[in-house]
């Protein structure tokens, strides 16, 4: 069981410029067993909407970030990004099958078009050369609230071609 | 409690040989070919001597064990798909009998849920079925505890697919190369189907879909995708972004959904070899996690023993 494993999290949020709010923003990461690493705070860059954005790096165990993610939001603070690969936008799938041969610069292609997404990496493994199956992994960068949509993409991509996706678990859980 | 306990595999074995522990009697026994039936009470190594010797419990009618004087029904035979016989007459007969049942056999649970639930609510008797999901793991009754307030849940509720997606990725090896490591060290059956096909983690969750949203769903509402012939090199590009490969059992309002996923690869979800894990979100305390043993005889009869516990002393 991974329950002991700590890990490094990046969260940035947004705060209003007045006093206490770093405070008030750093607290539900301490109370919630989170171990501060680096507090940047940018107050040279103002976001758009006035705000400040700052960007904390801590530790802590997978469900300990939860509940700090949580605690964050409970508190009102804005969160822009919370660990790249659950609350960001950013999506790594799997494929696997004949993607040499189904024409892999289609597929690629077709993730561009689809509006909203791009593809941020590729990495390709096709131990049994372009004749056999192989697998290739994706990371897609989509606009705010369009992971489920690039998901679908994916879906319908792999369907029509005859490749197996590995999708990552999505929060939609609950 | 008097048990009688029909199914003599790995976990009913188990159940006889532990119940005195639990302040339990065992006064029936029945495999597929007979049955053994003693009011004062059945000594599990005289039941195992002759199951041994003879290769069956007893030369009584497996069905006498239901003329006993029992209390509780141990349905332990395999778990049997559509119309999850003989496991469902077993618990309809005890039924009407107004006796307990308590359930090791998916099949009933999974794929007749709402005629088992008439058949109990006809019946002075009550069902229950821990050892069905998570094996030793306490996951339904959790969910019982928690009053309605579970509104979703996903796993890890495959011990043999589980541990051959970590060897893959540890080791580097190809799906055939570790499924037949498993099947000597005897974690995977010699027709690991219902394993790697993702089957025995739908049925699980199909069970966790009926308990939760009190529905009746089957097998056959459930989107499954295995684990069968995964190229060892896709585990090999998921290590890359610091994931690897599960095989993910989801269940939620929208359905339920097995097959493989990506998961952080030091994450919650990532336990390695035979162990399973169980998520649970709940409306007031966020996510719940509990882990343990999926399988295994005295594992999956120690949730056996705790329903017995559970249940109503007077029927």
């Amino acid at each position: 069981m991974s329950e002991a494993d700590t890990r490094s999290y990046t969260v940035r949020l947004e705060l209003v410029d007045e006093p206490g709010e770093l405070l008030g923003a750093l607290e539900p990461i301490a109370e919630n067993g989170g171990n501060l690493l680096s507090i940047f705070h940018e107050r040279g860059n103002v976001t758009p909407r006035g705000h400040i954005p700052v960007e904390v790096d801590l530790e802590a165990t997978e469900v300990q970030f939860d509940v700090i993610v949580e605690a964050l939001r409970d508190a009102g603070v804005n969160i822009i990004r919370a660990g790249a690969e659950r609350y960001g936008a950013e999506l790594t799938v799997v494929l696997v099958g004949h993607l040499v041969e189904t024409d892999l610069s289609d597929t690629l292609q077709r993730f561009r078009d689809c509006g909203g997404v791009s593809v941020a990496d590729f990495s390709l493994s096709a131990p049994a050369g372009t004749e056999g199956p192989s697998s290739a992994r994706l990371r897609l960068v989509a606009s705010e609230q369009q992971t489920h949509a690039a998901l679908s993409t994916v879906r319908s991509i792999a369907e029509e071609k005859d490749l197996r996706v590995i999708e990552p678990l999505m929060e939609v859980f609950g | 409690m008097r048990l009688a306990v029909v199914g003599v595999g790995a976990v009913g074995a188990s159940v006889v040989e532990l119940a005195g522990e639990y302040g339990h009697e065992v006064v029936a026994v029945a495999d597929s070919t007979g049955g053994a039936v003693d009011d004062s009470g059945l000594y599990a190594d005289a039941v195992f001597d002759r199951k041994r010797t003879e290769g069956t419990v007893g030369d009584a009618d497996p069905e006498s064990v239901f003329d006993a004087d029992y209390d509780v029904l141990v349905e332990a035979t395999p778990t049997t798909l559509g119309d999850a016989e003989p496991g469902f007459s077993h618990v309809r007969r005890a039924l009407a009998d107004d006796r307990h049942v308590v359930l090791a056999n998916k099949g009933p649970v999974a794929e007749r849920y709402d005629e088992l639930r008439t058949l109990e609510a006809e019946s002075a008797g009550t069902v229950l079925f821990e050892a069905t999901v998570g094996g030793a793991i306490p996951v339904l009754s959790t969910i019982a505890d928690l009053n309605g307030q579970v509104t979703a849940a996903r796993g890890i509720l495959n011990g043999t697919a589980n541990f051959i997606l970590s060897r893959m990725a540890a080791e580097g090896l190809g799906y055939e190369h570790v499924l037949a490591e498993a099947q000597d060290l005897g974690v995977a059956e010699a027709d690991p189907t219902f394993d790697v096909e993702g089957t025995d983690a739908a049925l699980k969750c199909v069970i966790l879909s009926n308990v939760l949203y009190e529905d009746s769903y089957t097998l056959a509402d459930a989107e499954v995708e295995g684990i069968a012939d995964l190229p060892g090199s896709a585990l090999e590009l998921a290590a890359e972004d610091g994931r690897t490969i599960r095989l993910v059992g989801e269940v939620s309002p929208d359905g339920v959904r097995v097959g493989p996923r990506l998961v952080a690869e030091n994450g919650t979800l990532a336990v390695s070899g035979t162990l399973n894990i169980v998520q649970l979100e709940t409306t007031h305390a966020g996510r719940l996690n509990i882990s343990g043993r999926g399988a295994g005889g005295p594992e999956t009869a120690s949730a056996v023993l705790a329903d017995i516990g559970r249940l109503p002393d007077t029927v």
